[in-house]
């Protein structure tokens, strides 16, 4: 839907009133577009066609490319915190060869050990091969990818949809961790049988996270509380209980002092996808919510109001959809996605709360909805992105040594390029399509 | 291409018209003139001398000035400061205001262009912003004006008053040339006009050629600017609203006891210049906005208390006012538009799920039968000019069984081939025994459609008429005079509400001439 702009037929231009506010931008692109694009390629075979959407400023292009850049500018970064390199760098001039090659040496490892921990570690192959290792020392990597992945799938998706109907959920996180505390309650306050346990733990989590949601948006739809500022308060309360409740008898872990929770029964505990690994059916289950949430925007009566609502709410209004109920709806929707990757973090990792359980999926989850511009299935492979490069942080940490912040400036540094198409744009004067224009959109919902 | 080898000469002293349809490329021509767009091929001549133009600061600086169809002006600034902006001259680091005030009367008065250089722009209606707009231009000393649409936004009176602003410009010696899709005001007031058609220039014609002439140049084809209907055959009362008093968003009061009644099978419209209560009657038949007082009756069925859902669902359909506020959602493509009220409804979805298909093919049938220009269903509405996506809207309201369709300004900012076929669909509605109520500020819009017209003027009819009263009694109905002679005419004001109203907020007397006109701002 985005890569066929360019090539397009000299189509009139839009209406005189929509093109004014844009003016400055959309006006200069225009009259360069054609003469740039049209004229070299009469006989354009299929690749040049391939070549130049690929060029073009497309949402997957600009994606790339950030997340390129935000790994070249992590390499100098990994170039100057290492004091070994660094003196290399001090006798540059004489024998420039000792800095280039320190420095491809020590980026080379740093990106190397940060591919094998996230995705496959070739020696771990060959071993298994020879015989001397095993199949889990094989898949370990992308086990650890698609744990940490799993809840950032249901909390970017929280943000996401919020997103989509015009709603900016800061409060991922509170309703994350309201989700962990139901979910981790009916994991070790009710007697039920396995699988029934396990779902209604699950539920017990959405529905938390759902409750946390209803508040803001009950408050946008009847008062005009502003949604930011009611969820981020929120994230606080949700914090603090949890912080107070962890530590209450019946709670409180026995026989331990500092703040830890009773452990969630083994039958509501999420499973282990393949028995011995550590990735567990929170991955499969955060597969099929994305299916959900896009079947819920593109298919659902409801999706199609609180798209309508998030586009333009008078004109929704005018066409008899309720904004209000639209958005307590939709807060409630975002609350138990949300609600549900924190169950899934306490069932399938943690096993118990404890003050930092729900660590900071709800945050990430904003980035990963940036990432993954609200689409749902972008939103997955941008939560799985994210999940590799804190698994391949780790090993990265380890083998070596380069601090595992880096990882967290890396997201830091996609999530900037991406906000910032037209940096992009710039950096690599990319051919101006429509579709650019989409990340700067973002801000609208301030 | 958006402007493909177009000749144009401005004279001195003169206005030239320039003439064409939504996105035939006026405003794409005269964007390279003042140096928002660059030409492709081809040369500017400003006093005979090649120029080149790279920025708007080039433009004026070769005496170009643009008043854009939305302003360019900072709503929280005073009009001195709006004026100052872009050439500030500064004095020891300080703006200098008084130089900017100073400036900005000097100009107003050479020109007789009445502005309060220390009024806040945002409180001033839009006619007056547009003053500030050509005054601003004026005090860069420019020799030629490019207005783009400037009546696009204004009421009739504003325009009059444009209109002989444009008058003393010219005889000042400067050029204008003036864009604009309405016949009428380029007959008025232009030397000399040019048609655009698709980026060509199609020719250049004197002010005396006919309408029917211009509107077929622009359009490219024979256009009937006449409306042609059947006597009415008005049959039972559809509508019936009485003693209605509505609130605007400030709390004052914008329709002030209405009673109205229109029947199947008949137009009525309601004349009046924007601003008197018609957005406000319309939103609370709709259920949009929350009445005081008063009943509204579809088949003695009451509106009031449903929401715009259920109004719409028993038979209502509804055009508003303002397209790309209330009609449109831009995102969408045009196929979502056309079930934008009707998504959850047989055989296009159901509270659960939308059916794709049958919105496909709903849309595919839409863009046939209503001649909407697009790419493809499946293209966003933004996409489209704005005749279109009005063309949208009527298509969605009108594809359903309707018991009474209710059109605010439905041909606002639309070309003329589209205003053709939009009023031709009105009419057909009317004669399939719809009851239609056509609210417009366009008193020829009006009364070419009605069959019965009602006047509205400070949120009260003041009188229904038929549309064969001349035009000079209704405008002046619509300016609230009510002459003697005509008095007996107004039954249907009968019993007057305003006593009865509760304890008086008089925000109505609050500025006299200014509060009416300042309502069509918002």
């Amino acid at each position: 839907m985005t890569t066929d702009e360019p090539a397009g037929t000299p189509r009139e231009p839009a209406d005189e009133p929509a093109a004014e506010p844009a003016a400055a931008i959309s006006l200069q692109d225009k009259p360069a577009a054609p003469t740039a694009g049209e004229k070299p390629d009469n006989g354009d075979s299929f690749m040049s066609v391939f070549l130049r959407n690929l060029w073009s400023a497309n949402t997957v292009t600009v994606t790339v490319l950030s997340v390129l850049l935000a790994m070249v500018i992590g390499a100098i970064l990994i170039i100057v915190s290492d004091p070994a390199v660094l003196d290399t760098f001090s006798y540059l001039t004489a024998r420039p060869g000792d800095a280039l090659n320190a420095s491809w040496t020590v980026v080379s490892n740093a990106y190397a050990d940060l591919f094998k921990g996230a995705i496959i570690d070739p020696a771990a192959v060959t071993a298994w091969a020879n015989g001397t290792g095993t199949w889990r020392q094989v898949v370990f990597p992308i086990s650890e990818t698609l744990t940490y992945a799993a809840p950032l799938v249901f909390t970017g998706l929280s943000v996401a949809l919020a997103f989509r109907g015009g709603l900016f959920n800061i409060g991922g996180q509170g309703q994350a961790v309201v989700g962990t505390i139901c979910a981790a309650l009916a994991g070790f306050l009710l007697p039920l049988p396995p699988v029934i346990h396990l779902i209604a733990a699950l539920a017990a989590g959405l529905l938390g996270g759902a409750l946390w949601g209803f508040v803001p948006g009950i408050l946008k739809a009847r008062t005009g509380a502003h949604e930011v500022i009611v969820t981020i308060m929120l994230n606080y309360t949700a914090n603090l209980f949890l912080s107070w409740l962890i530590l209450q008898k019946g709670i409180q872990q026995s026989g331990r002092s500092d703040a830890i929770s009773e452990p969630v029964d083994s039958s509501a505990q999420l499973p282990a996808v393949g028995g011995e690994v550590r990735v567990n059916l929170g991955i499969v289950l955060a597969v099929l919510v994305t299916a959900a949430v896009a079947w819920l925007l593109n298919r659902s009566a409801f999706g199609f109001e609180l798209r309508a609502v998030g586009a333009n709410p008078p004109a929704a209004r005018t066409a008899g959809i309720s904004v209000a109920r639209t958005y307590t709806l939709l807060m409630v929707t975002a609350g138990g996605l949300a609600g549900l990757g924190g169950a899934t973090q306490v069932l399938g990792t943690a096993h118990a709360l404890t003050t930092q359980v729900a660590g900071n999926i709800g945050f990430d989850g904003l980035l990963v909805a940036l990432l993954g511009r609200n689409r749902p299935w972008g939103t997955l492979a941008a939560a799985i992105l994210f999940g590799a490069l804190r698994a391949g942080g780790n090993r990265m940490q380890s083998f070596s040594s380069i601090s595992l912040e880096l990882v967290t400036v890396l997201q830091a540094l996609i999530v900037i390029f991406i906000a910032a198409p037209a940096l992009v744009k710039a950096i690599f004067h990319l051919r101006a399509a429509r579709s650019a224009r989409l990340g700067a959109s973002m801000a609208k919902g301030w | 291409m958006a402007n493909d080898h177009i000749d144009l000469t401005v004279e001195p002293g003169e206005v030239h018209a320039l003439l064409g349809e939504n996105g035939a490329g006026k405003s794409t021509l005269m964007n390279q003139l003042y140096g928002l767009l660059q030409p492709d091929e081809g040369e500017v001549l400003v006093d005979g001398v090649a120029r080149t133009f790279r920025s708007p600061r080039d433009a004026i600086a070769a005496g170009i000035g643009m008043v854009h169809q939305h302003f360019m002006l900072v709503p929280v600034f005073t009009v001195a400061e709006n004026i100052a902006l872009g050439a500030e001259k500064a004095r020891a680091g300080f703006l200098d205001r008084r130089r900017a005030r100073r400036e900005v009367l000097e100009v107003s008065e050479r020109y007789g262009l009445p502005v309060d250089p220390d009024a806040l722009v945002e409180n001033l209606p839009v006619g007056a912003q547009q003053r500030v707009e050509i005054v601003k231009a004026l005090t860069r000393d420019v020799d030629l004006l490019i207005l783009d649409e400037p009546t696009a936004v204004l009421t009739p009176q504003e325009t009059g008053e444009l209109l002989e602003v444009m008058r003393g410009l010219a005889a000042a010696g400067k050029s204008i040339v003036f864009i604009t899709h309405k016949l009428k005001e380029v007959k008025e007031i232009a030397d000399r006009i040019t048609v655009i058609r698709r980026g060509r220039t199609v020719s250049s014609v004197p002010p005396e050629t006919p309408e029917e002439e211009l509107a077929s140049l622009m359009v490219g084809r024979a256009v009937n600017l006449e409306i042609t209907k059947a006597p009415a055959e008005p049959g039972r009362e559809v509508l019936k609203i009485s003693g209605l008093i509505v609130d605007d968003d400030r709390g004052v009061r914008a329709v002030d006891g209405v009673d109205l009644v229109v029947r199947a099978g008949e137009v009525l419209g309601v004349a009046g210049v924007q601003g008197n209560g018609q957005t406000e009657l319309v939103e609370a038949v709709m259920g949009l906005r929350e009445p005081r007082a008063g009943t509204i009756q579809v088949d003695n069925e009451d509106l009031i208390g449903m929401t715009t859902k259920h109004i719409l669902r028993s038979g209502v359909g509804y055009v508003p006012e303002d397209r790309s506020h209330d009609g449109v959602v831009k995102e969408f493509t045009v196929a979502e538009n056309l079930v934008l009220d009707q998504y959850d409804r047989a055989p296009y979805g159901n509270a659960w799920r939308l059916n794709p298909a049958a919105v496909a093919t709903a849309a595919r049938e839409r863009v046939e039968q209503f001649d909407i220009r697009t790419s493809s269903p499946d293209a966003t509405v933004s996409t489209l000019s704005g005749g279109n996506q009005q063309k949208v809207v009527v298509a969605r309201e009108l594809s359903r069984p309707l018991r009474l369709f209710i059109a605010a300004q439905p041909t606002r900012g639309v070309d003329v081939g589209s205003i053709e076929f939009i009023h031709g669909r009105i009419v057909r509605e009317r004669d399939v025994g719809t009851a239609v109520l056509v609210v417009s500020s366009e008193l020829d819009e009006v009364a070419g459609l009605a069959d019965r017209i009602a006047v509205m003027y400070r949120g009260r009819i003041l009188a229904i008429v038929s549309p064969d009263t001349p035009r000079e009694e209704i405008g002046l109905l619509m300016a609230g005079i009510t002459e003697p002679t005509a008095a007996p005419a107004t039954p249907a004001d009968g019993g007057d509400p305003a006593s009865e109203g509760p304890a008086g907020d008089d925000a109505d007397d609050d500025v006299d001439g200014h509060g009416v006109a300042e309502k069509g701002i918002k």
